[in-house]
């Protein structure tokens, strides 16, 4: 029950906390799950020590729970993420992240000659290789791959 | 294939490829055949390309169908800062067909999605030209007897022909073996090696074909721009051994056809041209047949 005292030091009631997130995409997160736009307590710590990581983030929002197609969205940018659904002070559940077949906005196509770099249209991906994250644009079929993905 | 769009050329099955290629033999014996009976098919050319625009407008002509659209973005309302979606919006419901070109990848694809009349992909940039590459394959049968087994060389700017790939992908239906031969700096980009390897086809690579050219079925050149490499110097050192001779060709196969989507520049030497293994003039006068077969199976005609 390590977890759950950790957990406690910025305790939240009920709610979602999303671990091991790169420090460097910290806000990348907030924006791709819409973060800036809600009424929740959302309570954040960066440059956190992490062995696996360098530096981490940590997001804890209160009385907000995700559904698996929304959180499954962060995998661009925080693949290792780990989510724990907190009720009553309680770990109910551990989620990981799960890159998608498909990705829809979130992010840019790195082929300026594409047409949604010209024209404003909704993105469109396959993912092609799950592992390295790197996508396929639906609309040009270039590759975007980790390097040079840009987040909307 | 009814009321379906042509964007890429994998938007067909090998049988569909197939069935486009018996019609384009029909259409080949009997090219008047007036079908479409007034339908209406928009040209839109973002960026011209006369040869492949009068090809489309023979094509239409021989059916029987009417034809409106322009022949390039001056002359369209996408000068005056109208978008894509604005236009295609507004000219299927006045056609029954849309055949664009476009000089953005994947305008197409894009064109397809707000269009309620199917579109025909006549190039989008430097992503897909499906109707070349069904004349090619059309050509290829023709000369070949079959599309099966063969040897087929790909020749000069391996990476950003577009061509090539569309033709890569398909004849990769057909059990081909692929030999490339281009500059370093222009080699076969690994995506597409990848993908042979998957299906299990062997493929060779080359810096220049005077010592195998005698194992091709089918040589498929393609233009070796300057502007392509990085060093001018490399430019200059390189180009000649992509420029295909008379007398390179004596002890190729009997068979043997060479094939190059066009305007050629100086890779094939203007001496091959009397060779009978010549035979990118004919190719191009096939796409009339292979356009009025795609056209004719999408309305739903034949
Ligand atoms: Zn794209």
């Amino acid at each position: 029950m390590k977890d759950i005292k950790h957990l406690v030091v910025s305790a939240i009631k009920d709610g979602t906390v999303i671990d091991h997130i790169p420090a460097k995409d910290l806000f990348k997160v907030i924006s791709i799950l819409g973060l800036d736009h809600i009424e929740n307590q959302v309570t954040f710590g960066s440059n956190l020590d992490s062995k696996k990581l360098g530096k981490k983030a940590i997001i804890k929002i209160s009385g907000l729970f995700f559904r698996n197609e929304d959180i499954n969205k962060i995998a661009l940018v925080a693949p290792e993420a780990k989510l724990n659904i907190i009720k009553d002070y309680n770990v109910i559940e551990k989620k990981v992240v799960e890159v998608p077949d498909s990705i829809t906005g979130i992010a840019k196509c790195v082929n300026p000659k594409c047409i949604t770099n010209n024209e404003e249209i909704v993105t469109k991906f396959s993912v092609v290789d799950k592992k390295k994250v790197i996508l396929k644009c639906y609309y040009c079929e270039k590759i975007t791959d980790q390097d040079n993905m840009r987040i909307i | 294939m009814k009321n379906r769009s042509l964007v890429s050329i994998n938007d067909y099955s090998k049988e569909e490829y197939l069935k486009i290629l018996d019609l384009a033999e029909e259409f080949e014996k009997n090219p008047r055949q007036e079908i479409m009976n007034g339908h209406v098919v928009a040209t839109l050319f973002f960026e011209p390309s006369t040869r492949t625009r009068l090809s489309f407008e023979s094509a239409v002509n021989r059916l029987g169908g009417r034809i409106l659209g322009f022949a390039d973005s001056n002359s369209s309302s996408a000068t005056k800062g109208e978008t894509l979606r604005d236009t295609i919006k507004m000219v299927c419901s006045y056609a029954d067909l849309i055949v664009m070109r476009h000089p953005l990848e994947g305008s197409a694809r894009f064109a397809s999605e707000v269009s309620t009349v199917p579109v025909i992909n006549a190039g989008d940039g430097a992503n897909q030209h499906p109707t070349q590459t069904l004349l090619d394959l059309y050509s290829i049968r023709k000369t070949q007897g079959t599309l099966e087994n063969l040897n087929i060389f790909m020749v000069g700017d391996l990476k950003y022909g577009r061509t090539v790939h569309s033709l890569l992908m398909a004849m990769s239906q057909f059990n081909a073996t692929f030999y490339f031969i281009s500059p370093d700096e222009l080699k076969m980009p690994d995506e597409y090696k990848r993908y042979l390897k998957s299906m299990g086809l062997k493929f060779y690579e080359f810096k220049d074909f005077t010592d195998i050219i005698n194992q091709a079925d089918i040589i498929y050149m393609t233009r070796v721009q300057k502007e392509r490499f990085s060093d001018p110097i490399e430019y200059e050192r390189t180009k000649n051994a992509y420029i295909l001779r008379h007398h390179m060709l004596k002890d190729s196969r009997t068979n043997m056809k060479i094939l190059h989507p066009l305007p050629r520049v100086n890779e094939i030497h203007l001496d091959v041209d009397s060779s009978e293994k010549a035979y990118y003039f004919t190719q191009a006068l096939n796409g009339v047949f292979v356009r009025q077969a795609i056209i004719s199976s999408i309305l739903g005609l034949k």
